[in-house]
């Protein structure tokens, strides 16, 4: 048998990396053009990224878009984490199934039925249309994802820890604070990461929610590349694009170094007698 | 430790013989059903302070449904649950005054043993220093003083095993309640902390409640233990008890080894029974009345290492005989288990300790032997 690997894997490798990478790669490389045309190189430059700070109404988008974002996901967490504790937690209740079923929908159900649906509502309502729909709306599909991120946690979680706390004169609710919650801090942190994301670079829904003075980024760029692709634009998701990347990096460095310190200790543990 | 000047102490511990005695946990009629399931059905049972009481049964006989109606985490169907006279059944877990110790020992990962040891004591509110104090005595009692601020996961089985203990003994409560604690361990340290359990309920004077699958566990831990079947009680009684004097068939052949043998009852009387299997041409006397009839089918019970094994009949008379062949010999070390077939095809177990270093045994495959015991080693049962 020989070692390492064969031009196959090799070959695809690199055409999956190419296909993933390649049009990202274009659009970093351009936002360093000095040209006004997107598609003509005339050498490096970052006044694009100057024009970009200076451009009030796409710096509004941005501040608008993190805080939606900073907003919705905080409160998505809170109650995805809440329904996934009901779901997994309070036994045979009637309609559970029906319930951990109802949880997945908004995951599949698409984006504009999803967005109409909120429009529908929040006009029967009589709702003003603006960030705050926003926000609501962006709450209502992250939560599910929240959900489903913490409930896969615990599933896994030894219900033995919660009766040992109650068992040592702690009431329930004070259970859930002081044991539960640390325990599965990870996943409801992971959690609230999603919807993070997941709420800054939605388009369809906050397009249907959204009303006058509250554009998301993701509506800016969209409007704006519809009038013609800027440099400027190529630099604002280059920043977008670091921002991820950076969070990206250290969510897994973080972790894999706790993982590495904890099978160390564990390994010692073993070890002595 | 004390448990050498305390032995004579413990030998005369028997408060269930004192018709006075008031128990602290009394079980009235209590039956727990699961749906259809009934897990523990219709028992009643006391247990007294400074006892340690063990619910010994094959997994699925209701002895963790027991003990965790004990410790609150599940109510009664039917039925009372007393402790110090008071109606506990309804009352949460977290208002006990009881504690558990977790097969998994459920320590709070995200907590150092020290944490761990205080929780249930910062439960109640405690004074910082006194809580402080405390955690120190409990690391002491369990030898772990310089582990105090490492993690569970830091330790070792054993360790993890021993903060478990330290964290449900911290808030003193009047029944600890041990859901399989050593089930984890291996058998050699299983064996040890076995002997440290009885030493510590000693020293501290407090009432243990074990559930354990495991008899040699609950005969060298327990004053009393239950044997359980089916969510009932089938025999409560201390280990010698249990073990010599089995109530019936199913605890005879839960505890231990022991030979059964199917006849009928030919005579009885003055403390005497004489027992006979036609199938397999046996007659034995038995030196205990039997409530079974003259005639009733009934069970001759006798444990292998009160059965002698001989080339030579017993020359005493009294002593009961039966001939047969070494069908089989299982060699342990310690004993030597001689199976021994008799003339109606049954096979009945024989143990020899192995007293010389010989290999060479004086009894091998195919010898012609008897089997021999007295009056008072064997028991007749009836169902």
């Amino acid at each position: 048998m020989r070692k390492g690997p064969s031009w196959f894997n090799v070959v695809s490798i690199t055409l999956g990396f190419v296909f993933l990478y390649l049009p990202i790669l274009l659009l970093v490389v351009y936002s360093f053009n000095e040209s006004r045309l997107v598609t003509v190189w005339a050498g490096f430059s970052t006044k694009w990224y100057g024009e970009m700070l200076r451009n009030q109404a796409l710096m509004d988008a941005a501040w608008v878009t993190v805080r939606v974002a900073l907003l919705s996901a905080s409160v998505a967490t809170v109650l995805g984490t809440l329904g996934a504790v009901t779901l997994t937690r309070f036994g045979r209740f009637p309609g559970r199934t029906m319930f951990s079923g109802m949880i997945y929908a908004p995951l599949v159900m698409p984006d504009v039925i999803l967005g109409l649906s909120l429009l529908l509502m929040f006009v029967a309502v009589g709702l003003d249309r603006g960030f705050w729909t926003v926000v609501l709306a962006h709450t209502t599909f992250t939560m599910c994802y929240v959900a489903v991120v913490v409930q896969s946690r615990l599933v896994a979680f030894d219900r033995d820890l919660e009766e040992a706390a109650m068992d040592l004169g702690c009431p329930p609710m004070k259970t859930f604070f002081l044991i539960t919650l640390p325990i599965i801090l990870p996943a409801v942190v992971a959690g609230w990461m999603l919807a993070f994301t997941l709420s800054l670079d939605d388009l369809v829904i906050a397009s249907f929610a959204t009303g006058p003075g509250a554009t998301t980024l993701p509506m800016k760029i969209y409007s704006q590349v519809r009038l013609g692709v800027t440099p400027e634009i190529n630099a604002v998701s280059t920043v977008l694009i670091v921002i991820v990347t950076i969070g990206v990096i250290i969510a897994s460095v973080t972790t894999k170094r706790q993982e590495v310190a904890r099978q160390k200790a564990e390994r010692m543990a073993a070890a002595a007698p | 430790m004390g448990q050498k000047t305390l032995g004579p102490v413990r030998r005369s511990f028997a408060p269930w013989l004192d018709p006075q005695a008031k128990p602290l946990i009394r079980f009235e009629n209590v039956t727990k059903r699961f749906g259809d399931f009934v897990a523990v059905d219709d028992l009643s049972i006391d247990i007294y302070e400074r006892e340690f009481f063990a619910l010994l049964g094959p997994s699925g006989c209701g002895k963790t449904t027991l003990l965790r109606m004990l410790a609150g985490f599940e109510t009664p169907t039917e039925g009372r649950i007393l402790l110090d006279g008071k109606d506990v059944s309804r009352v949460p877990p977290y208002r006990r005054p009881v504690n558990m110790m977790f097969q998994s020992y459920a320590l709070f990962p995200h907590m150092s043993v020290e944490a761990n040891i205080a929780f249930g004591l910062k439960q109640d509110g405690m004074p910082k220093a006194d809580i402080a104090a405390r955690v120190e005595e409990m690391l002491k009692l369990v030898k772990l003083e310089q582990f105090a601020k490492r993690r569970p996961h830091q330790l070792s089985g054993g360790q993890r095993q021993r903060v478990a203990l330290a964290r449900s003994l911290a808030k003193r409560p009047r029944v600890l309640l041990l859901d399989e604690p050593l089930g984890a361990l291996d058998k050699k340290l299983r064996e040890a902390t076995q002997f440290e359990l009885t030493d510590l309920q000693q020293e501290l004077g407090m009432t243990f409640v074990i559930v354990t699958h495991d008899q040699e566990e609950a005969m060298t831990v327990a004053d009393r233990i239950a044997v359980m079947d089916h969510g009932k009680m089938v025999q409560v009684a201390t280990p010698s008890e249990i073990y010599e004097q089995p109530a019936s068939r199913y605890v005879a052949d839960f505890i231990g080894d022991i030979n059964m043998i199917e006849g009928r009852i030919e005579a009885s009387g003055e403390g005497r029974t004489r027992f006979r299997s036609e199938a397999l041409g046996l007659t034995a006397d038995v030196l205990d009345a039997t409530p079974i009839g003259v005639g009733e089918t009934s069970w001759l019970a006798i444990r292998p290492e009160k059965v002698s094994v001989s080339h030579e009949p017993p020359a005493d008379t009294s002593v009961n005989a039966v001939e047969g062949e070494v069908w089989d010999i299982g060699y342990l070390g310690d004993v030597s288990i001689y199976h021994v077939r008799l003339a109606g095809g049954k096979t009945i177990k024989a143990t020899r300790a192995n007293v010389t270093r010989l290999i060479e045994r004086p009894i091998t495959w195919d010898d012609k032997v008897w089997l021999s015991w007295s009056p008072d080693a064997a028991l007749v049962l009836a169902a």
